[in-house]
Order: structure tokens, then C-alpha cells, then sequence
């Protein structure tokens, strides 16, 4: 909200700079996002006088005027559409420094001297009307400085208020903070009855009670059509963000800034019959004040007539019951609208105002009557007319009553860590509007109709923490009762994985967990998404089921930027949509392309392939403690390419996949090269067994090389499943180390070489000791796999 | 005699001739092999009288062990040399790069979340995680926003249907954290959290830390303090901190926290918006209403709760400048944490 300092301080007059003001409004949570001068700077500007014009001889649309400007008649040349003799406006004199830094100095237009300018509302940065010249009151006094006599040397606090205090959506209610945090008085404007001067009234019935409790309202008829807003109102309004649309309307907004209560003002002449407040039937429709229409919800408050709705109650007036320029009768509208009335209304229809703002946050349930006094008052001096009686139809039942709320002075100091003396409790409250009695256990407190959001003890605890300010309390350290949480040894810390990748040369990103529709449905075709219903873009518009379509995105991001070679992992959940169920997996995937090795010199450059990225997931399935529980088992996935994509399984069950995009994906993503990627479901990584020491044999191990040549469709891992299962218990370890195909090996055909630590732990082993295991191993592979051996 | 001394010397000289092991192996087999000129002189002794064979013997012994000697310092000057030579031919340029896998390294915000969390497991906070696709009970109601209230448009929901939504926030976890255990309670969640929201300075994703601490007799006084050092520790600076009465429907009272700028140090720069201060942290005493959700006896039990933004923080400690990098993972940016 935009605060006029000026106005403020006609409120309240506290000793506290501008910025010493600032300062107090956000320490007490009312949050001055800015301070800002309320007209740009200028200088050298006056109120002039046209006192004649005459046509330049030598320019149609200019003027030669003479202008009194409080000395000597002026001689300036015009071109403004509206310039006329006997106009007053602002004249900025020879030297005078206009908002940009445009100096006025005498010029010559057309062969014709000018000592000075008439000036615009934009020329001096007031507002963006360029039409003319810019009309100041007649009786406005020739030569004084403009700056002076608009009161522009005003600055604008725009506080940023949090949806608690609507009652500081006002003037006065700022006013009343300032004075609380000062300890002044604060001056309200008066808002006494103003007797009838006629008896007309026009005739309101309240259907919806619950949601409308209060509804005040009165006819002012024979209103001067031709009045204006005088200046100083309508300074004040654009100071606050509005404009000026014509005195009936101008008073109902200026009411609205000075006391929070938002107004409305009807044609009283377009209205039928009379004001009803009911509810919607559905599929009404209103045209709204900004030419927009609406079709009604049934349930919906509006303001009706004998003809239909014709006003969105507390949000926007409809646009055929609504003041125009020939307007003399007016209805005046000052209502409460019950804030869960019209909760989320606005936001239904598109729409957000002044009105709905308030009255969501809530607006003070005493205010209806004094507000619509204070309007029709300034109506009355501003454009004339005769008030009718104020109508006012209420529902006590519905209005908010008087809360007591009890304060325990234990409960206070628990809360806060402080026992704040009792006299300022006292102090504060009443300064708050509270009225507070002492009770034997602290206070009994009654909190004013406008402090709607007091409602239980811990509100006023808020409230007298906040006035005695937070930077008072005292700073503590937490004591707290010290018990050992539990440290399970099988979970698997996730930064050990995190850093076993980086160790591997691989960096870690953070993607978006909602993701473009095409990259999931490219890496991930088998599963279909959970959706957004209101994405941020077409783009973000389906919750990831795998890491793998925010990273080859990344991926894709530094390939453009000329980086070859990229190794990225993430961990984060993956959404999947099991049997009626969302499951919110966390996953840990990376994507590599490019290079096995950064290139270097001394290694031959090699791109990376299957084996180099299973390296890295062995590297992270050897966390898990149990590295021998995996597998990688030949499978196939629709984003990979079926010669190499492998399904990860403990114990038999998949928790991953590694393996080389397809080349069909690789084009229909454009990822100009091979893109390995692997994903790991993290939770069964986790749960691993905690060590048990086995004992360490006193006696020698021997090694025996086994070449087997087995058919190339039997797996190294079929063929190392055989000879663990051949070997018996004198098996230590077991290692590939050889892969040969071609000369000395039939055709379709593979050499597996394996090297093998025997041992025993009772003696040393013999050589018939080994011998006799390795022919069992020979004659199992060749009986199992058809291996032999190689000679 | 003095052949024998003549003998030694040739010895001697052709030791020193040799240019190398075998060389020198020859010179060896020459004078003291099987068939070597001394080894003949020996056995040729039995010819000698008795008397004299004694004493020709001792000068022939002398002569062997000084032959010996010269090609034993032969040999070793000679291995001395071929270390040498080996030396030489083996020295490499020691500032050619090392070979292999160069390191990556963990997203600053990776970095940021495990200093954070780093801080508070000090005090004994568990670390604590929920799901992103949230309840709106666990999301807004328990936390007291219910439908409609002002706060839930300042969200900025992402929604799925009606009742399922991303979390805007890390709260929930300070829900489900009630719902599950006992005072007294100390966790924080990390996590990300989504608005619909985005332009220079909203990410429609970004991280927070909830913290929240349950227990008998804790106030606002101890919020202040965990706090307070909190953000000291985290810039490692002696940096000025200021707690701003605010509104969050789920603490009462609640605050929000404001450092002295730690770009410009107070004195007011384009980041603080020249306030001199930054905002860094929201937090209050958890709310009646929200005990009540829980069932957590409020009069017995007090807490206080806070959410903090890891990018911001990020942002401020390592003077990153544009949000949006976070999520870009350009490399180039990206390697610079690492």
C-alpha cells in the first residue's frame, strides 16, 4: 500500500524522520518496501496565468501567450490544444530544471521569442497526460512555486503488509500504528452524521445475512454533474496508485484509502425497484465496470436490483448501474462482507481490486455507517446535493461480536523468554485499542472491532512482542534433553555416492522435476507421467518418472555450449504411478558422452563406452557393502540399444538400468553422438549386511590361469557362475582378465581367460590338489557351456 | 717377486680399462679364473721346495687379494656409472599433467544443503524428508491455511487435482515430523519445493531447510539463539542480525530475519536494495492451531519453527548473481564449486 507522508502526518504527528518512520513501520512487521518521492525533482516551476494569447504568425498550432507568473508578464510560445485565456498552469521560468534534466533557457520558436514554458502533467512527471496543458484552480495564486502549492515535496511509504493486518489497509490504520510505536495521539477525521436533506431512500434487503451481516447505504440526489475533484483529492489518490474518475466515484476510493472501508457509488437512476444482496442463480451474467463479462456461479454474493445483479458484492461494480458523467442521483453503497464470503471469489472470476483485497483480509464490521458519513460529507462540499436518511439493515447475529481473550502473564514470559513488566503490557494494549483489566493471572482483554485478527492469547502475545520490539528480547541457547538418536551401519550415506561419482569424474547437476512431455516420452515410453494441471510451461509440463530427461536435456545444454565430453548424475524422486498408488522414488542416474578419459596426452583418445560406464555403477553398487548381491543382466529397454542395455537386479529384482541410448533416440532428441546413461533406484542400495570377519588362512595360495573357449552367446558371467560352482571351497577368487576372439579360436567363438587363487586352511595345497579342481571346472564348462580349453 | 708386483699392476690397469661388467668379468677369469694366471702360479707351488713354497704361497695369496680389490672397486665404480646412466635416461619432465580421471565435483547447492545440514546435526537435529507430491491437508490445512485463506495465493500452487499438490514448501515435513514422533522433536528437512512462479528472481524450483525444535520451555528467546549463531557460522562472518515481526499462518509469534548485507557490509548496494539488510530466513513459535493438528499438547509443549531458501543462501556466499544457474547446469558454472 502507498502512503502519502503528508497525509500521514495529518493523522499523527510523531517526532520520527521520514526514514526513522520507515524504520519503526517494518520492526513492527508492517514492511516499507520502499520510500520514494512523490513527484520526480524539479525546480523553477510556477503557477501562471494566461492573461492573453494571440495566434504566432507564422505557426498554425502555436500561441504567443503572455503569462503572469508573479512578476513581469511573461512572452512563451504554445502549442498545447487546451491553452485559452485565463487559464492557470504550471510555467517553468528561464532556468527552471525539468525531471530528466531539461534546462529552460529562452528560445526563439518560429521566429518568435519565448521566456519560458507552459507545462503538461507529464512534462513535470505527475502523470502521463500529454493532452495539454496541465489546469490548476483558478483561484490558485500567480508566481507561487508549484512544488509548494501541490505539496509535492511528499514522499510515498509503500508498505508491504502481510494478510493478517488488514486493518492497516488504510490510512488510519497505519495512522494508529505510528501512534502506538511513537506513544502520540492519533487525530481521526471526522466522520459525524450528516442530517437528510431530504427524505429520499432507496429500499434494501438483506437475503444473505451470514455472508453480508451489515449493509449501509443513501441516496444524495441533484449532484452538479459538472463539479470537479478539486486538486488536492486528486493528488492524493494518485499518490495511492489511483485515478481520478470524477468526484462520486473519487470520494468512495478516497474513503477507501483514508479508512479502510471499501464504497460503492450507483447511478440511482439505473437502478430498478430495489437493493437486494443475495446469492447468484446460477448462470447470471454481469457486465463488470471493466467492460468485462461475467456468467455467475450459483452461491456467488452479488448485489442485485429488480432487474438482476448489478454489482459482484466487495468486488467490482457491473458497468450499466455505474456513475457516468450526466450522473445527479447517486446511491451509495458502504457494506461488510463476511471475509469467507468472498475468500477465493475474486481469484475465481479473474479478478483482483481494492475491494476484494479488503474484504478478504477483512475490513472493520463498525466502520459501514461512519465511512459512509465521512463520503457523503466530502460529496456534499465537493459537487453539492441532497443526502437522504442512511438505510443500514444488520444482522447483530452475524456481526462479529466482542472476543475476550484471556493473557496469562506466565504464558507471556514462557513464549517470549522475557517477563515484560506488567505497567507496559498495560501500556501497550491500550495503546493497541485493547481494553484490558488485570486478572489475578494476567489480563482480561477485549480487542477493538477492527482488530479482527485477534482471537486467542498467543495473538496478543504477538502483539506485545512486536510493540516491545524483537530486537529487546533476550538471545538464548537451546538446552534440551541429549539422547543418542539411532545410527543404522547398513544405511548408505548418499553423499558417499555423490562423491564416489564426482571422485569418477562425473558432476553433479539439479534438474527440474517436471520435465518436457517429448524428452520423457522418449527416455521413458513405457510409463506414462503424472501431469500438472497448471504447468509453468508446455515444456515443465509432466513429473518425471526417471532422472534420465532432465540430464540428457543438460547434457544437451553443454554439448551446444562445445563441450564434448560430459559426465552428469543427479539424485532426486522419480514419480511412477504404480497400481492406483504414486510411488516418489528416490533415484541416483547419470549420462556420460565423449571421451573415456579427459584427453590427454600419453593415453590414446578413446570414446567411452559400456564397459567404462559399468565401472562407474560397480564403483557405487561396492558402497552398498554387498557388491556381489547385483547383476547385470542382458534386457531390454525401449530407450536403449538392445546389444548393450543391461537390467540391474539384487537378489533377482531390478532396481536399475545402464546401458547405451537408442540410436532412435539419440536422433529424435539431436544428441549428435552416443549418450551412455545409467539409473539406480537408491533405496536398494541401501540395507546392506554390516562386515563379518572371516579368518585369514596361514597357508600359501596358488594361482592357476583357466583360458575356456566357449560359444559367444554363453555370458562371462555364465561361464564364472560355472567355475565357482565347479571349484569347490578351496576357491578364493576369481578374475577375468582375457578376452580373445580370432586366430587359434573357431569361428563364433570366444576365449575367457580367468585367473584363480586356491587355497586351503588346513595345509598347504599340492599340485594334484589343484589339478583335480581345475579338471573339474574343465569338465563342468564343457558339459554346462560346451567349453574348452584353449590350447 | 717383482714379477709378481708387475703382474698386480698389469692387473690393475686392465681392471681399470674395462668399460663395463663384462669387460672387467674377462679381466677377472684372466688373472683369478680356474685357469688364470695366478691360480696357475698357485697350483704351480707343489713344484717349489717345501721351505720356499710357504713363503712364494703368502706372496701370491697378497697378490690375489689386491687383484681382487681392484676389480671389486672396478665393479662398483662401474655400477655406480650404470646407476647413473639410468638416472638420466629414466629422469621425466615432472610438470607434464598427471594422467587419468580428472574429478568432477557436487552442485553448489549440494554444497550449501550439506553445510546447513552439517551446522545443525552439530546440535543434535535429525535430518528429516517427505514427499514432493503433498496432501493439501499435510501442505496448507495442518499448517493452518485453510481453503482460501489470503497466504495460499501467495503460493503459487502447482496442483495435480483439488487435493494434491507440489509442495510449496518444506513445512509439511514439520507435519508428518509431529505425526510420527514425540516431543521433544529436533529436525530439519531439506528439500526442494516448487511455486508457479518464474521469471529473474522466482524459480518454479528451488530449495528450502525447515528446522523445527519441540520440547518443554523453549521460546522465542532460544529461536533467536539457534539463529543467531546459525547464520554467523554459515557466512563465518560477525555479521548483524535483526528479527522482523512477519506472518506466517503456522508460528505465532513469527519473524522473518534479516542480515546485514554481506555483499556491501550495511552500508547499502544494489543487492540489499540499499537497506543494508538481506532477508535470509523465515520463523516463528509453532502455532496452537498446529499442535492441535498433530496432537501435541500445546500448554505442555512449546517450539519454534523456520524455513530458510538455500539458493538465496548460496547466492550470498559464493556471490552468485543470477538465480536461473542453478538449474541450467552449465558446466562452466557448475565446475566452479567444485
Amino acid at each position: 500500500m502507498r502512503i502519502s507522508e503528508q497525509w500521514l502526518r495529518e493523522w499523527v504527528q510523531p517526532a520520527a524522520s521520514t526514514e526513522e518512520l520507515a524504520a519503526q513501520l517494518t520492526m513492527a512487521g508492517l514492511e516499507v518496501e520502499a520510500v520514494e518521492a512523490a513527484a520526480p525533482a524539479f525546480t523553477g516551476v510556477r503557477v501562471g496565468r494566461v492573461i492573453s494569447l494571440a495566434p504566432h504568425p507564422d505557426a498554425d498550432k502555436l500561441r504567443v501567450c503572455a503569462v503572469d507568473a508573479g512578476g513581469e508578464p511573461l512572452q512563451i510560445v504554445c502549442g498545447a490544444p487546451n491553452v485559452h485565456a485565463g487559464m492557470v498552469a504550471p510555467v517553468a521560468l528561464i532556468g527552471a530544471v525539468l525531471p530528466g534534466g531539461l534546462e529552460i533557457g529562452p528560445s526563439t520558436l518560429r521566429g518568435v521569442e519565448s521566456r519560458g514554458m507552459l507545462c503538461s502533467a507529464r512534462e513535470l512527471g505527475l502523470s502521463e497526460d500529454h493532452a495539454g496543458l496541465m489546469p490548476l484552480p483558478q483561484d490558485a495564486v500567480s508566481g507561487t512555486d508549484i512544488r509548494d502549492y501541490l505539496g509535492l515535496d511528499d514522499r510515498i511509504i509503500e508498505v508491504n503488509l502481510t494478510p493478517n493486518r488488514g486493518d492497516c489497509l488504510s490510512l488510519s490504520g497505519i495512522a494508529r500504528e505510528v501512534g502506538v510505536l511513537n506513544r502520540c495521539d492519533v487525530t481521526p477525521v471526522d466522520c459525524s452524521p450528516v442530517a437528510p436533506a431530504c427524505d429520499a431512500t432507496f429500499p434494501v434487503v438483506v437475503e444473505a445475512p451470514g455472508d453480508c451481516p451489515r449493509y449501509a447505504g443513501r441516496v444524495v440526489r441533484g449532484v452538479d454533474p459538472a463539479a470537479e475533484t478539486p486538486l488536492w483529492m486528486r493528488e492524493r489518490l494518485r499518490r495511492a496508485g489511483l485515478r481520478s474518475l470524477g468526484p462520486r466515484v473519487d470520494v468512495t476510493n478516497y474513503v477507501l484509502l483514508e479508512l479502510g472501508q471499501p464504497m460503492h457509488a450507483f447511478d440511482l437512476g439505473k437502478l430498478a425497484g430495489g437493493i437486494r444482496v443475495r446469492h447468484a442463480h446460477g448462470g447470471e451474467e454481469l457486465e463488470l465496470l471493466n467492460g468485462e463479462t461475467r456468467t455467475l456461479d450459483a452461491g456467488t454474493l452479488v448485489i442485485a436490483d429488480g432487474k438482476g445483479p448489478v454489482a459482484l458484492a466487495g468486488i467490482m461494480g457491473g458497468e450499466a448501474s455505474a456513475c457516468g458523467d450526466a450522473t445527479r442521483d447517486v446511491f451509495l453503497e458502504s457494506a461488510f462482507f463476511a471475509p469467507l464470503a468472498l475468500a477465493g471469489r475474486a481469484r475465481r472470476y479473474g479478478l483482483h481490486t481494492d475491494s476484494s483485497h479488503r474484504f478478504e483480509r477483512g475490513v472493520d464490521p463498525a466502520l459501514q455507517v461512519p465511512a459512509l458519513e465521512r463520503a457523503t460529507a466530502l460529496l456534499l462540499a465537493i459537487a453539492g446535493g441532497e443526502p437522504g436518511p442512511v438505510v443500514e439493515v444488520a444482522s447483530h447475529a452475524a456481526l462479529p461480536g466482542e472476543r475476550r481473550v484471556a493473557l496469562r502473564a506466565a504464558r507471556l514470559a514462557a513464549v517470549l523468554g522475557l517477563a515484560i513488566d506488567a505497567a507496559e503490557v498495560d501500556e501497550i494494549l491500550g495503546r493497541l485499542g485493547m481494553r484490558a483489566a488485570r486478572t489475578a493471572e494476567g489480563w482480561d482483554v477485549v480487542p477493538p472491532s477492527f482488530r479482527f485478527d485477534i482471537a486467542l492469547e498467543v495473538d496478543l502475545i504477538e502483539e506485545i512482542g512486536r510493540i516491545y520490539g524483537y530486537g529487546r528480547l533476550p538471545v538464548a541457547r537451546p538446552l534440551s534433553r541429549l539422547a543418542m538418536a539411532e545410527q543404522s551401519e547398513s544405511a548408505l550415506r548418499r553423499e558417499r555416492l555423490h562423491e564416489a561419482l564426482a571422485d569418477r569424474g562425473y558432476q553433479e547437476a539439479i534438474t527440474y522435476s517436471f520435465v518436457d512431455p517429448a524428452f520423457q516420452a522418449a527416455l521413458d515410453p513405457e510409463r506414462s507421467p503424472v501431469a500438472l494441471a497448471n504447468p509453468i510451461s508446455a515444456d515443465l509440463a509432466v513429473m518425471r518418472t526417471s532422472l534420465w530427461p532432465g540430464l540428457v536435456k543438460a547434457l544437451l545444454h553443454n554439448r551446444k555450449r562445445q563441450q564434448p565430453r560430459v559426465r552428469l548424475f543427479e539424485s532426486g524422486l522419480s514419480f511412477v504411478r504404480g497400481e492406483g498408488e504414486l510411488r516418489q522414488a528416490p533415484h541416483l542416474a547419470g549420462v556420460a558422452c565423449g571421451l573415456a578419459l579427459p584427453e590427454q596426452w600419453g593415453e590414446a583418445a578413446r570414446g567411452a563406452d559400456f564397459f567404462d560406464v559399468k565401472a562407474d555403477v560397480e564403483a557405487l553398487l561396492a558402497l552398498s557393502g554387498e557388491p556381489e548381491a547385483f547383476h547385470f543382466v542382458a534386457a531390454g529397454h525401449s530407450a536403449l540399444h538392445p546389444g548393450q542395455s543391461a537390467r540391474i537386479e539384487r537378489d533377482g529384482r531390478a532396481v536399475g538400468w545402464i546401458g547405451l541410448l537408442h540410436p532412435a533416440v539419440e536422433r529424435t532428441l539431436d544428441l549428435e553422438g552416443r549418450v551412455y546413461a545409467f539409473e539406480l533406484d537408491l533405496e536398494a542400495l541401501g540395507g546392506a549386511r554390516v562386515p563379518v570377519f572371516r579368518e585369514l588362512s596361514k597357508f600359501p595360495a596358488i594361482r592357476r590361469d583357466l583360458a575356456l573357449v566357449v560359444p559367444e552367446a554363453v555370458s562371462a558371467l555364465a561361464v564364472e557362475a560355472c567355475i565357482r560352482e565347479h571349484a569347490g571351497e578351496l576357491l578364493r577368487e576369481v578374475q577375468l582378465f582375457d578376452v580373445y576372439r580370432g586366430k587359434g579360436i573357431a569361428e563364433a567363438c570366444k576365449s575367457l581367460a580367468f585367473s584363480l587363487i586356491l587355497q586351503d586352511f588346513s595345509r598347504t595345497l599340492t599340485d594334484p590338489d589343484v589339478d583335480e579342481v581345475m579338471s573339474r571346472i574343465l569338465a563342468g564348462s564343457a558339459e554346462r557351456l560346451g567349453a574348452t580349453l584353449r590350447t | 717377486m717383482e714379477e709378481l708386483q708387475q703382474l698386480v699392476r698389469a692387473a690393475e690397469a686392465a681392471a681399470l680399462e674395462a668399460t663395463d661388467l663384462a669387460g672387467l668379468d674377462h679381466v677377472r677369469v684372466h688373472y683369478l679364473g680356474k685357469k688364470g694366471v695366478l691360480t696357475e702360479r698357485l697350483k704351480a707351488l707343489g713344484g717349489l721346495p717345501p721351505e720356499a713354497r710357504r713363503e712364494a704361497g703368502a706372496a701370491i695369496n697378497v697378490a690375489k687379494d689386491q687383484v681382487h680389490a681392484a676389480l671389486e672397486a672396478r665393479e662398483h665404480a662401474l655400477e655406480r656409472a650404470e646407476l647413473e646412466r639410468r638416472l638420466v635416461a629414466e629422469a621425466v619432465d615432472v610438470t607434464l599433467p598427471g594422467r587419468g580421471q580428472r574429478v568432477g565435483g557436487l552442485h553448489p547447492i549440494s554444497r550449501t544443503l550439506s553445510r546447513i545440514e552439517a551446522l545443525f546435526t552439530q546440535l543434535g537435529f535429525g535430518i528429516a524428508e517427505g514427499p514432493e507430491i503433498e496432501d493439501d491437508f499435510h501442505n496448507f490445512e495442518a499448517l493452518n491455511i485453510p481453503a482460501h485463506h489470503p497466504a495460499r495465493a501467495m503460493h503459487d500452487t502447482f496442483y495435480f487435482d483439488a487435493s494434491t499438490v507440489l509442495r510449496t514448501h518444506t513445512s509439511p515435513v514439520q507435519i508428518r515430523a509431529m505425526e510420527t514422533g514425540r516431543p521433544p522433536i529436533r529436525v530439519i528437512a531439506p528439500g526442494r519445493v516448487y511455486r508457479c512462479d518464474s521469471d529473474l528472481t522466482h524459480s518454479p524450483m528451488f530449495h528450502q531447510v525447515e528446522g523445527l525444535f519441540i520440547d518443554e520451555g523453549v521460546s522465542f528467546a532460544d529461536l533467536k539463539g539457534v539463529l543467531f549463531d546459525f547464520l554467523q557460522r554459515f557466512f563465518e562472518r560477525e555479521l548483524e542480525v535483526r528479527f522482523r515481526p512477519s506472518y506466517f499462518p503456522f508460528t505465532e509469534p513469527s519473524a522473518e530475519v534479516d542480515v546485514q548485507c554481506v555483499i556491501c557490509g550495511g552500508g547499502g548496494c544494489r543487492v540489499c536494495k540499499h537497506s543494508g539488510w538481506l532477508e535470509v530466513l523465515g520463523c516463528g513459535m509453532v502455532h496452537p492451531n498446529v499442535f492441535a493438528h498433530v496432537g501435541i499438547d500445546a500448554e505442555r509443549y512449546t517450539g519454534y519453527a523456520f524455513g530458510m531458501g538455500v539458493e538465496r543462501l548460496a547466492m550470498l556466499r559464493y556471490g552468485v548473481n543470477d538465480l536461473r544457474l542453478f538449474f541450467e547446469n552449465d558446466l562452466r558454472f557448475l565446475q566452479q564449486f567444485r
